[in-house]
């Protein structure tokens, strides 16, 4: 009885821990960038255009690094969403077994590599290449981020895609196909409008990684803090203006609450995308 | 419950454990730039080895982290590649402490561009045309008829912080230069782009690129050290008050003969 009695306490607390990290998460970045908000005034804050932090006067305007953000993770989807919703189509639907017992650990070894790889990669293959490719200055620009953006986060709603898919009941196709539908009705009409839900969010988590990366838009997002006039030019994504200059920014600065309020912008912007996707899919939900 | 006060008294063991305590005498805890870090690793590997009584611990973070711990008082050397700033100070005074630099080696900034750039000497006027983007033609400067790609150290860093005062001099850069985290960034990404401009610490400079003199001056050990190279700055290490016992054993040992070989080693310019 007692062991039971402390079991549930055990997991109750394990449980309220991450209730408490977030509270505190949210609590500590707020406080550090409230300063900016006040000082700056938040409209200039986030559609402000130039991003001199260290300049004298400072200018700390966001709107570029927002900009920035977006394009990256607009880019990355663009290239995941349809290889990864594809090859969950063809391993769940079409591959034989022995091929899908090939082809799975190869994705999910793709989702497992460190994104400082994947940076690296980014640096020495795919850079040069666009460069050469589309005779740019440089290829440290939003296209070879989001080129990579979207190989690491193809795996990631390749593999919910895949679980959604499965999770659709046989009945549902087996009825399809009685009623005269060939394999590709089946799985366009059928079966990914059964799953819908489980591939939005897939997309979003996607898309949540996407926005959060920071190692590979540090790598090869080429950092000028721009908003660009073509998807060619170099990029300064939020995460990247935070890890580059939190370490050599003064604590307790302009600077320094600056970046929290980036970081705040961050947060808010991947909450709002939660939101709506929670909100899509209770729609869909409630009309299936 | 039984298991329940062990796990407390574990915690209460981990938490303990992981406290840093600058206090304990033989244990000197460096974090900060990550300029100096290579030079401060080096150093501490073969200071350890003849002084098996201390050990040392260094973390990187950048010179605001360093100097930021050494304020609130968890660390006792802080490494940085600029000198610590008013605001530093203040609040320095404000905690009642007493910041002291020492400056522990010497670094010159080249500015390099790819081989295949004709140019081999720039005039810092020049350079600052470039970095403003009144110049963003090759052949502006007599070179060949290509975009420049203005390349710059992150805004945050010490290296830009010398750029910044000693080049630009109050100017901004250009909002379309890329910033890049590190020298071998840099390096590299001079070495594969025909028209990247950039500068580094000039211990990262390698075959591949083309560092290009300075109002007739070549960046170099000797034209550092002599004072002719201009975009030259110094490394330090801040202590809370004078340094003490073993945090002023491991100073005087960088600073020593032996120490500034190890200056030398690491890419750096010694101090003599």
């Amino acid at each position: 009885m007692t062991k039971e009695r402390l079991f549930n306490y055990l997991v109750l607390f394990a449980a309220l821990c991450s209730v408490i990290f977030l509270l505190g998460i949210i609590i500590s970045i707020f406080v550090q960038g409230y300063p900016i908000f006040k000082e700056v005034g938040v409209l200039k804050f986030l559609f402000g255009k130039a991003w001199y932090p260290t300049q004298d006067p400072p200018e700390f305007g966001i709107l570029s690094l927002i900009i920035g953000s977006l394009i990256v993770t607009i880019g990355a989807l663009i290239i995941a969403i349809p290889l990864g919703i594809g090859s969950a189509i063809y391993l769940s639907e079409i591959a034989k077994s022995n091929t899908r017992e090939i082809l799975k650990p190869f994705i999910e070894l793709l989702a497992g590599i460190p994104s400082v790889i994947y940076g690296l990669f980014g640096i020495v293959f795919i850079a040069p290449l666009t460069m050469r490719l589309f005779h740019l200055s440089t290829g440290l620009n939003a296209f070879t981020a989001a080129i990579i953006l979207g190989v690491m986060v193809m795996p990631i709603i390749s593999s919910l895609t895949e679980d959604a898919i499965s999770s659709v009941p046989k009945d549902l196709r087996e009825a399809s196909y009685a009623l005269g539908a060939n394999k590709w009705e089946t799985i366009s009409k059928v079966v990914l409008p059964a799953a819908k839900s489980g591939v939005i969010a897939s997309i979003i988590l996607g898309l949540g990684r996407a926005i959060g990366e920071t190692m590979v838009v540090l790598m090869v997002a080429g950092g000028a803090a721009i908003i660009p006039k073509s998807i060619f030019q170099p990029v300064r994504p939020m995460t990247s203006a935070i890890a580059a200059e939190m370490g050599e920014s003064i604590t307790g600065s302009q600077h320094f609450h600056a970046l929290f309020g980036i970081a705040i912008a961050l947060f808010i912007l991947t909450l709002l995308f939660n939101l709506i996707t929670e909100s899509v899919r209770r729609k869909i939900k409630r009309y299936s | 419950m039984k298991k329940l006060i062990i796990i407390a008294a574990a915690i209460g063991l981990i938490s303990s454990g992981c406290k840093p305590s600058p206090k304990n005498n033989n244990r000197i805890t460096i974090a900060g730039s990550t300029t100096v870090l290579p030079i401060a690793q080096l150093a501490a590997e073969v200071f350890m080895d003849s002084h098996r009584d201390i050990t040392i611990s260094i973390r990187g973070g950048g010179s605001g982290v360093g100097i930021a711990q050494l304020l609130s008082g968890n660390i006792d050397i802080a490494d940085a590649s600029r000198e610590i700033k008013p605001e530093e100070l203040q609040i320095a005074r404000q905690k009642g402490k007493n910041i002291i630099g020492t400056t522990i080696a010497l670094d010159g900034i080249a500015v390099v561009v790819n081989k295949q750039n004709p140019l081999s000497e720039i005039d810092v006027n020049t350079l600052k045309n470039i970095y403003t983007g009144k110049i963003n033609n090759w052949k502006m400067v007599g070179g060949l008829d290509r975009p420049v790609v203005v390349i710059s150290r992150d805004i945050a860093s010490g290296t830009f912080e010398v750029f910044k005062s000693k080049v630009l001099q109050g100017e901004k850069t250009t909002q379309t230069s890329l910033m890049l985290v590190s020298n071998k960034e840099i390096a590299g990404t001079v070495a594969q782009t025909p028209g990247a401009i950039g500068y580094i610490g000039i211990g990262f400079l390698t075959d591949e690129i083309k560092a290009l003199k300075i109002d007739s001056i070549m960046p170099s050990t000797e034209t550092v050290k002599n004072g002719t190279y201009k975009l030259a700055r110094s490394l330090y290490m801040y202590t809370n008050s004078e340094p003490k016992q073993a945090t002023k054993t491991f100073i005087d040992f960088v600073l020593s003969a032996q120490g500034q070989k190890i200056v030398q080693e690491a890419g750096y310019v010694p101090l003599y």
